[in-house]
């Protein structure tokens, strides 16, 4: 379970979450959706720890985050994490990208990691793409490669900040059909997203962000087919027009 | 008439190719010892605050700006000096290989700058810690960037090692210097000399534009 109590974060004098509170438990899926600005990729980063927070506790599995004795780098094997820019590792190939993490990381023999990476890649429907290297692939690929990599480390939760936001229109599904696949096994998801169609599909929660706080959570159904908060219906209906 | 000179014949080739294995040496300890401290220091200035970077650059910049030949005469003349009297085989590589330092910092600076750091970030999310991320993301990149530049610092380090002839280094230039005198051909000797950089610079840079094509990334 990925807990975030009345957690704080600002960049200078800005602050841009203030105040969250969150539950996610195991299995399932919330989406967040909201502005740019509005705070949301942020939080993705503070749960991973790749940022600070400045008050407020974050907690995975009862591990608190920040605090000073927890290992970050093995808490990152917990949480695999995909961002907006597909940072593809480019000197490696395809399967070379996906078992580096496994390799040099949970000390993996080479036969185990590429085992895991032929498997992962094979899931994201990359099995024809071992040795090609990922400056050759679409963006759509290299988004489904940075997925199979985060799932190689084997997480038991999965951050997707922004995913198809990079990637030409025509290569959004194949990624987003991914997702449907992870959403079928069970894995459990935070995903910031513009989608909003497929957010209403996959998600068991959506949170609406702006300027830092969560304005409206719920199901699907209450927060994007009913919205109560003006705030709410008023970017809904930016973003679905 | 007897002449003092003796022309050049090829009793004189040992000389020669210890010249040359003198020039090849000293070319590669310079190479060699530079890239280290160049990767080390490179490595130091992309990581650090601005005040520890202007401290580093006026130092090597101190290196880079000061011609060589100078640096050899004054490091090897008052090292002596001070009693320590150096072979100027040492002195010479001491020199050249700081010389080295001083530009292949430069160029490992920028390897370590060239990646960006959202593909760090990625890094670290799949629990590399901090040196892993060093040493498996961003040193390979960074070096198939700069490797044309890398080459390049290296050619002329070959070139600039027939200056440690100036504190009595027997490489190709001092050698060859000694048989001029001796027979009063310069005209061929300098051209087999020539010949000889050309030999070894540019094969190199060609194998070195293969090597960058086949690491394109």
């Amino acid at each position: 379970m990925i807990n975030i109590q009345n957690v704080h974060k600002s960049f200078g004098d800005l602050e841009v979450l203030k105040g969250i509170n969150l539950e996610v438990k195991k299995g399932e899926v919330l989406s967040i959706i909201g502005g740019s600005g509005s705070g949301k990729s942020t939080l993705l980063y503070c749960i991973n720890a790749i940022e600070k927070i400045n008050a407020g506790k974050i907690t995975v599995d009862d591990i608190d985050v920040h605090d000073k004795a927890t290992n970050q780098d093995k808490l990152r094997q917990k949480l695999g994490m995909v961002f907006q820019q597909w940072n593809s590792f480019p000197h490696l190939t395809v399967l070379e990208n996906v078992a580096l993490a496994p390799r040099i990381v949970k000390k993996m023999s080479k036969d185990e990691a590429i085992e895991i990476g032929e498997k992962e890649l094979t899931h994201v429907g990359l099995g024809d793409k071992f040795d090609v290297y990922p400056t050759k692939m679409s963006g759509g690929q290299q988004q489904r490669l940075a997925i199979a990599r985060a799932l190689a480390m084997r997480p038991d939760y999965m951050l997707f900040d922004e995913i198809t936001s990079a990637l030409d229109p025509e290569l959004v599904g194949e990624v987003l059909d991914t997702l449907r696949v992870l959403r079928e096994d069970g894995m459990t998801m935070i995903c910031v997203t513009h989608e909003i169609a497929f957010a209403r599909e996959v998600s068991d929660n959506i949170a609406f962000f702006h300027e830092g706080i969560i304005e409206e959570m719920g199901s699907p159904d209450q927060v994007i087919s009913n919205p109560q908060k003006e705030t709410t219906q008023k970017f809904l209906s930016k973003v679905l027009s | 008439m007897g002449s003092l000179f003796t022309p050049l014949s090829w009793n004189d080739s040992g000389l020669i190719l210890a010249g040359i294995w003198n020039t090849i040496v000293i070319s590669v300890v310079a190479i060699v010892i530079g890239t280290i401290l160049g990767l080390i220091i490179g490595f130091i200035r992309s990581e650090s605050n601005k005040t520890v970077n202007l401290i580093l650059s006026s130092l090597l910049d101190i290196l880079r700006s000061v011609p060589l030949i100078i640096q050899l005469i004054l490091f090897s003349t008052f090292v002596g000096a001070w009693g320590y009297p150096l072979e100027p085989f040492v002195a010479g590589s001491i020199i050249l290989s700081l010389y080295t330092m001083a530009f292949m910092s430069e160029v490992f600076r920028s390897a370590f700058e060239s990646v960006h750091s959202s593909m760090l970030t990625a890094s670290r999310s799949l629990g590399l810690s901090y040196w892993q991320t060093v040493f498996y993301i961003r040193l390979p990149i960074g070096i198939r960037t700069v490797f044309p530049s890398w080459l390049g610092v290296a050619l002329s380090v070959i070139k600039d090692s027939a200056l440690v002839s100036v504190i009595g280094y027997m490489e190709l230039l001092r050698t060859s210097d000694q048989l001029i005198s001796r027979t009063q051909q310069p005209l061929e000797i300098l051209l087999g000399v020539g010949l000889f950089y050309f030999l070894i610079s540019y094969p190199l840079s060609l194998y070195g534009k293969h090597v960058e094509r086949k690491m394109a990334l």
